[in-house]
């Protein structure tokens, strides 16, 4: 514990799409539209310790995907930097940087796309690790059966291809694929929203084994409440881009701080609770593409005062290792 | 319970495919009443889908509907020509797809398709026509319907797409309502609102709903009733709250088990071993019983459907004993041996 193994520090993400040929011509004279920006991420930091579980929740269009994939180096991110054991990571450039993504390693959501329907999965699974030199090819075999063994599957599997497989055992290849790198952090994007109720609980199950034998640190994102609950050590609620609660997973639950959080808790239907009368968030998700002004939620959110529509809230603390980015919190009225 | 306006009795279908019949559904019974809500509940390959698509009468060949009965107020629609189901289909029963963006034309508007859809069934001016379709956008919450009616699908949200598809449905006022994983494609807070307006529709319209769905959570909070499929078989019905708190067939109590949000968070999950059967290869006798932790010797052969006094069916040899309820012996039983 104690030393960050990932920072985050002020990150954004902005995707922008440029005119095309015609509009630009079209702006010319005149008529033209301006270039569509879209800030997925704004301003996210967040730090994570050695061999924790972070959960990532929010909704469609929340940015959690694109923030995951920040970490796992796949996107640069426009502003801000991840710090990776106290080193930059993704503004460098050459071997140093590649080193550095290769310890954080991503398990996709959909096994049936994720898995190349063409390569053994044996294959699939070596390519990484003989590639960055992790083994040697000639060991390249035994290691994969190791590995394959360990997520669950009989080694002999390792001369099949995807299509032989369900969609559970699917998602432990992907697994056992990132595995193979020994990756120091796993970013996994919802890597059980695909799956059948009863393969969920395998994959799960599967997944807190492999932390416990193997100290793993990683950030689970999903928009599954129940299931980051029962993975996650912290949680950050994420809403149009930004963090607005961050938590220790059971305080979280037990007690909900920012409005998104606690309606997001009151949508979530349940088992076990009998017929329920749903009060639901009203309104839609806002379009990233045209948020909101100051707190993203403002629109929706039933405590809304004036203040909400012209500042954004920081996230900032409301108890020993929480925060919340809400107006309530600071100074009573919103 | 009230007269059901919905009857499936031993529906049977089937696909003909080159690795022999395939009985994606075999001997399927429940009903409906007015105005309640039906969970269908299922993992993918359970036949919960195909079970929809036979009732309305979509089945296209290879698959053909092999026997049953589906009774909409007692007529039998299997045996109607397709001219007369198209009469019935849309008015007196209807249909609402998992993805809004496949059911509504992406080049209409959404009122052009909306009065089409009344005018197919009922002889009435345009003007009269966008007025229902006008209505039936406001019955399901959507903020300024007249608005809508202009409006191309693109421009909405999941949500909302969703919820014109559910007005279309309603335009003509169906006896029954099909849903096949409606809400499975949109977040949290827009499932919690189409939720509560189809719980709110089902008690002021009267209309039946069977909701097909794997989401457990969702038929807890919303359904009265459950009926549980596995590979082509119901195994389980009963009332919802009921199931849910005291499962008696063991596939329903491994599947609920395995919800992680009724856990300790960090303990290992139940879980149901093994993976659901390919129907081209299942097991003689009860298709659960290789991954049934009760499974005896009685299991190689199909179990009878066992009627429990609280109105309870479970397809089992050993069923779980609930806490104050003892199983009747099996007397009139609506399945029959697959084989």
């Amino acid at each position: 514990m104690s030393a960050a193994l990932l920072d985050i520090d002020h990150v954004s993400k902005r995707f922008v799409k440029h005119p095309n040929l015609g509009e630009r011509i079209a702006s010319l004279v005149g008529a033209g539209r301006k270039a569509e920006v879209v800030r997925a991420v704004t301003d996210v930091s967040l730090t994570v310790q050695k061999g924790e579980v972070v959960g990532l929740v929010g909704e469609s269009g929340c940015g959690k995907s694109t923030l995951g994939r920040i970490v796992a180096g796949i996107y640069t991110p426009s502003d801000g930097r991840i710090l990776f054991g106290n080193a930059p990571v993704a503004k460098e450039q050459g071997r140093r940087t590649q080193k550095l993504t290769t310890r954080v390693q991503m398990v996709h959501q959909d096994p049936f796309a994720s898995l190349n329907p063409r390569i053994r999965i044996g294959d699939t699974v070596a390519e990484g690790p003989v590639t960055h030199r992790i083994v040697k090819a000639r060991e390249a075999d035994s290691y994969v059966a190791d590995i394959l063994g360990r997520v669950g599957l009989d080694p002999s599997y390792r001369r099949r291809f995807p299509h032989q497989f369900s969609g559970g055992q699917r998602q432990r290849i992907a697994i056992a694929r990132a595995l193979a790198m020994k990756p120091d952090l796993l970013v996994l994007d919802e890597p059980v929203a695909s799956l059948d109720v009863s393969i969920q609980a395998q994959v799960l199950n599967l997944f807190m084994d492999l932390r416990q034998d193997l100290d793993l640190t990683a950030i689970f994102i999903s928009h599954d409440l129940g299931v980051v609950r029962h993975v996650s050590d912290r949680v950050a609620i994420m809403y149009l881009g930004r963090i607005v609660e961050l938590a220790p997973t059971a305080e979280l639950y037990a007690a909900p701080n920012h409005p998104y959080t606690r309606a997001l808790f009151e949508s979530v239907p349940r088992v076990g609770v009998g017929r329920k009368d749903f009060r639901p968030i009203a309104g839609e998700i806002p379009s990233p593409l045209n948020p909101p002004s100051g707190c993203h939620f403002h629109p929706r959110c039933p405590f809304t005062g004036p203040r909400c529509k012209r500042e954004a809230p920081a996230l900032a603390p409301i108890g020993p290792g929480r925060s919340s980015a809400c107006h309530l919190n600071t100074g009573g009225t919103a | 319970m009230s007269e059901a306006v919905l009857r499936v009795k031993d529906l049977r279908t089937q696909f003909k495919t080159r690795a022999g019949v395939l009985k994606a559904v075999d001997g399927v019974s429940f009903e409906v009443g007015r105005g309640r809500i039906l969970g269908l509940v299922g993992e993918s390959g359970s036949g919960k889908s195909v079970t929809g698509y036979s009732i309305l009468g979509l089945i296209e060949p290879p698959g053909e509907i092999a026997g049953g009965e589906v009774l909409l107020n007692g007529q039998d629609l299997t045996r109607l020509k397709s001219e007369a189901m198209r009469k019935i289909r849309g008015a007196q029963i209807a249909m609402v797809f998992q993805d809004p963006m496949m059911t509504l034309n992406p080049v209409l508007k959404i009122g052009t398709q909306m009065i089409a859809a009344v005018r197919a069934h009922d002889r009435v001016s345009r003007k009269v026509a966008r007025g229902r379709a006008r209505d039936a956008l406001a019955k399901v919450g959507i903020p300024s319907p007249e608005e809508r009616l202009d409006s191309y699908p693109h421009q909405l949200s999941g949500g909302m797409r969703q919820r014109v598809a559910i007005a279309i449905a309603l335009l003509h006022n169906p006896a029954v309502i099909l849903a096949d994983e409606p809400t499975t494609a949109l977040d949290v807070s827009i499932q919690g609102q189409i939720l509560a307006e189809v719980r709110r529709l089902a008690d002021e319209t009267g209309t039946a709903f069977v909701w097909v769905t794997h989401d457990l959570a969702v038929v807890s909070s919303l359904a009265d009733d459950i009926c549980v499929m596995y590979a082509g078989r119901v195994v389980e019905t009963g009332p919802a709250a009921d199931v849910i708190a005291s499962p008696r067939h063991p596939y329903t109590a491994g599947l609920l088990a395995s919800v992680p949000a009724e856990h300790e968070p960090g303990t290992r999950l139940p879980q149901v071993p093994g993976s659901t059967p390919s129907l081209a290869n299942l097991p003689p006798g009860c298709a659960f019983a290789p991954r049934c932790a009760k499974a005896g010797p009685a299991c190689t052969t199909t179990p009878p459907v066992q009627h429990f006094e609280d109105g309870r069916t479970a397809l089992c040899n050993y069923p779980i004993e609930p806490v104050s309820c003892q199983p009747l012996s099996s007397t009139s039983t609506t399945y029959r041996s697959a084989s």
